[in-house]
């Protein structure tokens, strides 16, 4: 079954000197949950904002292949692009709050992507609106249409930019952080939220977090990302359970889990910083850092098997930790 | 969204580059001018006020009829055009400067008060920005010079206590974010007095934004006070106001154009060259955020 | 927000009322008043004569309340050289004056605009730099000495418009132009900077990622919000712009309000000085009210959620 999305070895640089994607090749099923996951600056976000032709200016990306159901993103016009956005690739932000416009009343801005994809009357748009709204547990939406963006909470603009990212029935939706601005229990919901619209829509999601908590609660595959390249792929399970890059356990490790963690070991934590990535940098990004690394990781790194659906880019053979002590 | 740490400092794009260049222009400009204003009439050896009826409206060296010994020709009363005009810059900045000095301490000192103090004080320096920005600046400069009679200090006392508005705005604004800092409230703690924190702590960190204000409102003083002069209220002749002399030659403009052109050509790149540093030293201030 | 409106409203009669005062004090500046008004060749019994006959002998407030009380109804007295009442005379003048006023803020914005959005597009590049090098030569070009150019090339050389006088529409074009030169500088600087501001913000990208079109992109989210504080400033512009209309009507004999000043200012006409500072400065006022109900009107943060 090819994927919805395919992405293959896409880089993205700024001003032609920096690199802020290096390597990213990720594919994104139907009907799945696909998480990128990674710290601040790895280059996810820009990884998503390149697939939807969002870069800021002077921002330019080159993709061995980027195909969106078949189509060649990557040869696609503005206007082409355009038509597909809101469409029928839909994203959503990491801050509601300054996401909609203020000038503007909610239904007005959600009832517009309809019109203009869709054509139609207003009046239905602004029907479909309400529906959509109700469907994301936002209550009265009749009255909501009228309101502006400053009436609503945090919680609720959320809310919002999900009913209007399905207003034209998207076949994807990116999820760039859209719970990191939001406090806890509605990070929750809204989390519970996109689990049910992916079951309900058939929904194909691809979800942009740091957050290794919601990769185990949602995702059905996980890209994990370092320094702007893509360094292990695999199934949620199997990356929680046999986790291979170097950098993903130590990231792992990090994660202190109630019952395991003891009171007199230190918490984990990766040594070093990321490194800043010039131009002509070669061999593994994580060296700097790595407990394993030596002279052939300043080379060309191979991309390695270990199951199917689970590759990494790393020297190390497949199953290398069982054969060392953590 | 955070910025890839992998990005580099970003190199300053043609566009700003331009804008230091434009700095240095304004720099040089007004070096120009002031050493016009200063050493001008010494190195010009015609003297400016001087009549010679006989030798009325020449025009300037690259016209036609032009005299020796008049580089830029004579005014209507045979007066060396060159000479007026190096000493009208001095007159120009004199204004411009002594204008600030005044604008600047009426108006710092009310932002600061009000700033600082904020409650009443504030209303009150508030009130009277409003009442000032709601008076007709220039009928007023000219009510004031028509009833007690024109004069260089005269001019500058009335401008000053006009042109006062932004310096008080600015440093109202500036003298509220400053004042929570933090080594405010260590001065404070400290046992500072009043006037202490006043001065030392608060006025260095608004001073570089009151120098951008400082510019934009000398290059107002400077034409507002060539309008008065214009108008005939403003500097008596016969010193040589570049305002002046455009009055002065008004009723020759369309057979001798130059006559006005020259003088407001000069007013016009002298007050660029002002706003050009302002500019850039806005510029650097954005840089550089309030610490 | 209507509390914000009555507020201001409040503020406004006390700044009228301040005004009103230092107006009133400007004209006691030069000493006695009827000196001046008698006249250089005046003997002492005709300065008493005058005295009296203007109400000059009674102590300075006395004559400031009686002035104020009559201001209020509109009575602002008898001009000393025009034949008539001051209040006929600014009533006569300003349509004049606004008119003015008006084609200058309209043409001021018919360029602003559209040139601070085309700088703010192409930000960074020449035609952003040339806008802006435009603004600050027309900050910098005295707007007396620019009608003076106009008045040479555009009347005389070609011949196309009047120099001086008022009667006819053209007559408003070369100081409407002048006019105009004196907001388009700032005007433009706020629509280039808010725009920027604008298509840098988090909505402007969320329009992108809806597939919006260009042109809706700019003109309607962008340019909204980018216009508020353009629209709010450009009242306050027209504000400053009747206060300032006095150079530029001397110069072209324009008779409105400004001009009326100038002329009474010559000639020593302290009532009529009185009351036109004091009606500029409640145009003033009122100009900077509607300013703050515009803001409120266009921007929904303003008004209460």
């Amino acid at each position: 079954m090819s994927a919805l999305l395919e992405v293959e070895e896409l880089q993205v640089s700024f001003g032609g000197r920096t690199a802020a994607v290096r390597g990213a090749s990720f594919r994104v099923e139907k009907g799945e949950t696909h998480c990128l996951v990674g710290e601040s600056g790895c280059g996810k976000s820009v990884t998503a904002l390149a697939v939807m032709s969002l870069l800021a200016r002077g921002g330019q990306r080159t993709a061995k292949k980027m195909s969106f159901a078949g189509t060649d993103l990557t040869s696609l016009s503005d206007r082409e692009m355009a038509r597909l956005r809101g469409n029928r690739m839909a994203m959503i932000f990491q801050e509601p709050m300054t996401s909609l416009n203020p000038a503007f009343t909610i239904g007005s801005q959600m009832a517009e992507v309809l019109t203009r994809h869709k054509g139609g009357s207003r009046a239905a748009a602004l029907d479909r609106a309400a529906e959509l709204m109700g469907r994301v547990g936002i209550t009265a939406p009749g009255m909501r249409l009228g309101q502006f963006p400053h009436q609503l909470s945090g919680g609720l603009r959320q809310r919002v930019m999900i009913a209007m990212a399905l207003m034209c029935d998207p076949e994807l939706l990116i999820a760039d952080e859209p719970t990191t601005a939001l406090d806890v229990t509605v990070q929750a919901q809204i989390l519970r939220l996109l689990a049910n619209l992916k079951r309900e829509l058939g929904l194909s999601i691809l979800l942009i977090t740091h957050d290794l908590g919601i990769v185990a609660r949602v995702a059905d595959h996980v890209s994990v990302m370092y320094a702007g390249e893509v360094v292990e792929r695999a199934t949620t399970a199997e990356l929680f359970r046999s986790p291979q890059h170097p950098y993903t356990r130590g990231l792992l490790s990090c994660v202190p889990v109630p019952g395991r963690v003891q009171r007199d070991k230190p918490l984990g934590s990766i040594p070093g910083v990321v490194p800043a990535i010039g131009p002509g940098f070669a061999g593994c990004a994580f060296r700097s850092r790595c407990a394993h690394a030596d002279e052939t990781c300043a080379r060309e790194i191979p991309r390695r098997q270990a199951g199917d659906a689970h590759d990494y880019l790393c020297r190390l053979a497949p199953d290398w930790a069982e054969l060392q002590p953590a | 969204m955070s910025e890839p740490i992998a990005i580099q400092a970003p190199q300053p794009s043609s566009a700003s580059r331009i804008g230091t260049a434009g700095f240095a222009i304004g720099i040089a400009i007004v070096a120009i001018v002031v050493a016009a204003a200063v050493i001008g009439n010494a190195l010009v050896p015609q003297d400016p006020f001087i009549q010679d009826l006989g030798n009325r409206l020449k025009p300037p060296f690259w016209m036609e009829g032009t005299q020796a010994g008049h580089l830029l020709g004579t005014d209507q009363l045979g007066r060396d055009y060159l000479a007026r005009l190096v000493y009208g810059a001095r007159i120009s900045l004199l204004i411009g400067i002594m204008t600030v000095i005044t604008s600047g301490l009426i108006g710092i000192t009310l932002g600061v008060l009000g700033g600082f103090f904020g409650g009443r004080v504030d209303d009150v320096v508030l009130f009277a920005i409003t009442t000032r920005l709601s008076i007709p600046v220039v009928l007023v400069a000219l009510a004031v010079v028509g009833l007690m009679g024109s004069g260089l200090g005269l001019v500058v006392a009335t401008l000053g206590l006009l042109l006062w508005d932004r310096f008080a705005v600015v440093a109202r604004a500036t003298t509220m974010q400053v004042r929570n800092h933090d080594y405010v409230s260590a001065a404070w703690c400290a046992g500072a007095s009043m006037p202490h924190i006043l001065i030392k702590e608060i006025l260095p960190n608004i001073a570089s934004h009151l120098a951008v204000v400082a510019t934009l409102e000398m290059a107002l003083a400077i034409l507002l006070e060539a309008a008065l002069s214009f108008l005939g209220l403003g500097v008596p002749p016969p010193l040589p106001s570049w305002g002046l002399m455009i009055a002065e030659g008004k009723d020759y403009m369309f057979f001798s154009p130059w006559v006005i052109m020259i003088p407001g050509v000069a007013l016009a790149v002298l007050v660029l060259g002002i706003n050009l540093v302002g500019d850039g030293l806005r510029n650097l201030l954005g840089s550089e955020r309030l610490r | 927000m209507l509390r914000l409106i009555a507020r201001r409203l409040a503020i406004g009669v006390l700044v009228a009322f301040t005004v009103m005062t230092l107006a009133f004090l400007l004209t006691r500046l030069s000493g006695d008043l009827a000196v001046s008004i008698a006249g250089p060749s005046a003997t002492q019994a005709d300065v008493e004569i005058v005295r009296k006959a203007y109400g000059l002998d009674r102590p300075l407030y006395v004559q400031f309340f009686a002035w104020t009380g009559r201001a209020l109804v509109g009575d602002f007295g008898q001009s000393y050289f025009f034949k008539d009442s001051v209040a006929n005379l600014i009533l006569k003048r300003l349509p004049i004056t606004v008119t003015l006023g008006l084609v200058g803020l309209s043409l001021a914005l018919v360029i602003s605009i559209p040139l601070g959005i085309l700088a703010a597009l192409r930000e960074n590049t020449w035609i952003d730099r040339g806008v802006t090098l435009f603004t600050m030569v027309g900050q910098a070009v005295p707007s007396f000495w620019l009608a003076l150019i106009l008045m040479i090339v555009l009347g005389l050389q070609f011949g196309i418009l009047p120099i001086s006088g008022t009667g006819t529409w053209q007559h408003f074009v070369m100081p409407g132009i002048v006019l105009a030169f004196t907001a388009i500088p700032a005007l433009t600087r706020l629509t280039r900077s808010g725009m920027i501001e604008a298509m840098a913000s988090d909505y402007i990208r969320t329009a992108r990622a809806k597939g919006l079109s260009r042109a809706r992109i700019i003109f309607k989210h962008a340019l909204r919000n980018a216009a508020i504080p353009v629209v709010s400033i450009a009242a306050v512009q027209l504000g400053f712009m009747l206060g300032g209309s006095i150079v530029i009507e001397t110069v072209f004999a324009l008779h409105g309000v400004g001009y009326l000043g100038w002329e009474s200012i010559a000639k020593n006409d302290f009532p009529v000085v009185q009351a036109v500072v004091l009606v500029l400065a409640v145009f003033y006022i009122g100009l900077t009210l509607l300013a703050d109900i515009l803001n409120a009107l266009l921007d929904p943060r303003l008004r209460t959620g």
